[in-house]
């Protein structure tokens, strides 16, 4: 419902500052104890943003306790040391202090973002959620109940439906192909000594990464990165891995039967790694194919000449173990084949062709032109920090990206495309009744009958 | 283009959030009034080179013919299609290939422009955005094409959606004859029905200086956007009054209502209510700071008296939201939400829910307690200018229902001068007093 999570929505959305990326000067910083971070300093307003992140994430947890990261970094911030949950958030709030923890698929993650003035409680809340969750029955069993309300609500959601059975399809027998989220059953199963040994297990120094934004110097920083992460553990005692992943080239349509006036569409096949030579390459086919919002040809094609969809777009996901090409669209039931028909002819194309010179210009003077816009806020910065230093880019990175945008040229886009992109390797979810529909002759703009039954 | 912000009550969220800086310098906006009636705004933040080019008119849904619902939004879709100079889409190519991102967005009360774009192509989209204020050209085949993609757009984000589809009965049954309770992008059967001469009618009646507010944020000073303001939007004529922005303000009639809606598609219950509040423009003014602080006691984070009584300690719900929405041109609303928890029902988590509103406005708002809220507000203020992007949208969806520039900045203040008296009565008039709806989302059977 909108009312309940409009403010999260509005300030991931808006506290979208402006940031030059050449104006961002970055340095790494070295703690007295031996910890490192980089650091862009910035003392214009008196506001710090700290980011980090532990590698190894929700594709980690057992198959029995599904939704052991997401729920133990729930409840970090409800109650640590001597302070009960109230207490802590009570510490938080008077200050303005923000400050969360979350885990994806391959890491945890968090943050937080306080005035200067309160950064030094800031900080020492921050440990005391890492190093001394309390783990308290009422916040715990709060938060799975939370957790369990927020898995029922989702479960009919059509687009929640298409991207869980697609990643089911596309990753098979791996982690990544389960619901990260967890289940009713598994979400119950977790117990105070899971969630105790999860933070025994996966916070320690040896997979941090940490980047700071604002106002505090290296010295500043270089204390209190002693002060949060000092007292973790060295190493982390991992009891799984993370396997390999072959993504699926079976080229298969799943159709997921729903009444629903109109049908998702979610596209998956394997893509490159963040780590593979191509990358840049593949950005700029990405922006032309469907990434590029109006500039697409996904938009073109589906939006502009035929208005089959609102909206429709390609992107190029990159984890740990693999990588993946998408694409989504939602569409009306009756035009839903007609829409997968003209994407995959797109696949087809590109395929074939790579990209024209003019496409391929137009792609580097936007991806090179918007790179300052990416930097909006404290918080946005920070983040791409410690994505530079998990993907190894150096300190340099921020100036030198442009350049491997512009090194791209036009062989490579067509040398990329025809390995890159594979028409009969996708594997297709549809959400609706976009499969039924056509099988009816001659589909009119009326709804199919079955819709009214159920 | 893409809508985001079709809703008010999310826009109102960002507004308010915004719009609430820390200092007595605030955001340190700087305005004046060109000679068409174009009123032109600078939020100056010289962190880095980019700006955040806006323009915003006082024409929205609510501000539609009777008949021709989603024209306002409908007509922003078109908006991108082309002018002489700019024909065939041809605009977001021009911008992307200048690094821009650009999009637009519609509510009851407005309809906005933007760009985000380094401060050296500031002039080319200011260019673009004043050529297309009265050069619009409509090819009709694309505007047939375009109507599809809005009732595409209708698709997504209400049929799909049974949330939606109840909040838009919620709010047709509670608004009666005010526009509010049109939805923005319309009701189906008159979208089908708006054609190319509608959008027309449209744009010439409301696009136009007089009906525009130009705010720039970020690597900008009003020094520096008078010159370029005058050169592009200087010399377009003004076409006639401003828009009067008549809305029904009789309320008088209205009744508590109830919406309930029953969907295969639900599995969880949810239960909101929306009560009719003052807004900075209708009902009791001077209701607004107050609301604004009780919002925070009630409602903001989990330490708020409602997290505390109902998630926390009651257990009935999983899942508290509380909201206000007070930048409107006509009445504003005050919203809480809430999600059952696992086991219990919709009567007992709203009888919960009411039994802890009539103890907080009985005796439940301690002289601390607005203290503690306005302290926490205003510490949190100085967030608002990590965003030199965001300013823009802050101070627009203010200034564009009529709040003026200084006002806006002296926001700080006017919390600051709250008493907790004030905050009391007010929160009695609305939770009270004031017509409220009250929908309630269930799953149905079969599904």
């Amino acid at each position: 419902m909108k009312t309940l999570f409009a403010a999260t929505a509005i300030l991931a959305t808006v506290l979208t500052a402006s940031y030059d990326a050449q104006a961002v000067t970055v340095e790494e910083v070295t703690s007295p104890g031996g910890i490192k971070a980089y650091l862009a300093q910035d003392h214009t307003n008196p506001i710090i943003g700290l980011s980090f992140l532990l590698q190894g994430g929700a594709a980690l947890d057992p198959d029995a306790k599904l939704g052991l990261s997401g729920m133990a970094t729930a409840l970090l911030d409800e109650g640590a040391g001597d302070k009960d949950s109230l207490a802590f958030h009570s510490e938080l709030e008077d200050r303005a202090i923000s400050l969360g923890f979350s885990a994806d698929r391959d890491a945890v993650l968090g943050s937080v973002s306080t005035t200067t003035q309160a950064s030094s409680v800031a900080f020492e809340m921050l440990n005391l959620a890492m190093t001394q969750p309390r783990f308290d029955s009422e916040p715990t069993e709060r938060v799975r109940r939370q957790i369990q309300v927020r898995l029922k609500s989702e479960s009919e959601n059509p687009n929640r439906i298409a991207s869980r059975t697609l990643m089911a399809a596309l990753f098979a027998g791996h982690p990544y192909g389960r619901l990260e989220s967890g289940t009713p059953e598994t979400v119950a199963a977790i117990t105070t000594d899971d969630l105790k040994q999860w933070v025994k297990t996966r916070l320690a120094k040896d997979r941090l990464i940490v980047a700071a934004v604002g106002d505090i110097t290296p010295a500043q920083l270089g204390q209190a990165l002693d002060k949060i992460f000092g007292n973790l553990p060295a190493t982390t005692k991992l009891v799984a891995t993370l396997p390999a992943a072959s993504v699926s080239r079976k080229g298969q349509e799943i159709n997921v039967e729903k009444a629903l006036p109109q049908s998702i569409i979610s596209i998956g096949q394997p893509g490159i790694k963040r780590s593979d030579p191509d990358w840049y390459v593949a950005q700029v086919l990405d922006y032309s194919f469907g990434g590029g919002s109006f500039a697409s040809r996904l938009m073109d094609e589906v939006r502009e000449k035929r208005g089959l969809a609102y909206s429709v777009s390609s992107s190029m996901q990159a984890f740990d173990a693999a990588g993946l090409v998408m694409v989504g669209v939602g569409t009306r039931n009756d035009q839903a084949q007609q829409s997968l028909d003209v994407i995959r002819a797109e696949f087809k194309k590109i395929q074939k062709d790579g990209l024209t010179e003019a496409e391929l210009n137009d792609a580097k003077q936007y991806l090179t032109g918007a790179w300052p816009l990416r930097f909006s806020s404290t918080g946005r910065i920070a983040d791409t920090l410690v994505a530079v230093q998990k993907d190894k880019l150096g300190l340099d990175y921020l100036d030198k990206r442009n350049n491997y945008i512009n090194s791209v040229t036009l062989s490579d886009t067509k040398r990329v495309a025809a390995k890159l992109y594979q028409p009969d390797a996708l594997t297709v979810v549809v959400v609706g009744l976009g499969a039924k529909a056509n099988d009816a002759p001659a589909a009119t703009g009326k709804r199919p009958e079955r819709e009214r039954k159920s | 283009m893409i809508s985001h912000l079709f809703q008010r009550v999310l826009l109102i969220a960002a507004a308010m959030l915004l719009a609430v800086p820390a200092s007595a310098e605030l955001y340190g906006a700087q305005g004046s009034m060109l000679a068409n009636g174009m009123q032109i705004v600078a939020v100056p933040n010289h962190r880095s080179p980019v700006v955040s080019h806006m323009v915003w008119y006082r024409a929205g849904a609510a501000d539609e013919p009777p008949g021709a619902s989603g024209i306002a939004h409908f007509l922003e879709h078109l908006m991108f299609k082309g002018t002489p100079k700019y024909p065939d889409g041809i605009m977001d190519e021009v911008v992307a290939r200048n690094g821009g991102d650009q999009n637009a967005f519609t509510s009851h009360d407005y309809t906005a422009y933007y760009q985000n774009i380094a401060v050296d192509r500031l002039a080319l989209v200011m260019e673009i955005e004043a050529d297309r204020m009265r050069n619009l050209i409509l090819d009709p085949k694309e505007v047939a094409t375009e109507r599809e993609v809005i009732i595409e757009e209708r698709r997504m984000r209400v049929s799909n959606q049974p949330a939606a589809i109840l909040d838009e009965r919620l709010d047709a049954a509670l608004w009666l004859t005010n526009r509010y309770g049109i939805p923005v992008l319309g009701w189906e059967q008159e979208m089908r029905g708006l054609s190319r001469e509608d959008a027309f009618a449209f744009y010439h009646r409301f696009y136009a200086p007089e009906n525009a507010i130009l705010v720039v944020s970020g690597d900008i000073t009003l020094e520096q956007l008078k010159p370029l303001a005058e050169k592009y939007y200087g010399s377009i004529p003004r076409v006639g009054e401003p828009n009067a922005r008549q809305r029904s303000a009789d309320l008088d009639a209205t009744a508590n209502v109830s919406v309930t809606y029953s969907d295969v598609r639900v599995r969880q219950p949810q239960w909101w209510r929306k009560w009719i509040a003052p807004s900075y423009n209708a009902g009791n003014k001077a209701d607004v700071y107050p609301l604004t602080i009780f919002d925070s006691i009630v409602g903001s984070g989990s330490t708020s008296k409602l997290y505390r009584a109902l998630v926390i300690d009651r257990k009935v719900a999983a899942g508290v939201g509380v909201s206000y929405d007070s930048a409107a041109v006509s009445y504003g609303t005050f919203s809480i939400s809430m999600s059952p928890s696992p086991g219990v029902s919709i009567e007992q988590v709203q009888a919960a829910l009411e039994e802890e509103l009539a103890k907080i406005l009985k005796d439940g708002i301690s002289d601390a307690d607005v203290a503690r809220a306005k302290e926490r507000i205003l510490a949190g203020l100085v967030f608002a200018k990590d965003s030199s992007l965001g300013a823009a949208q802050g101070v627009g969806g203010m200034l564009v229902v009529g709040v003026p520039l200084e006002e806006i900045e002296d926001l700080p203040e006017r919390l600051r001068a709250v008493t907790a008296d004030q905050v009391r009565s007010a929160a009695r008039k609305v939770i009270v007093q004031s017509a409220s709806g009250t929908a309630i989302l269930l799953p149905k059977a079969g599904g």
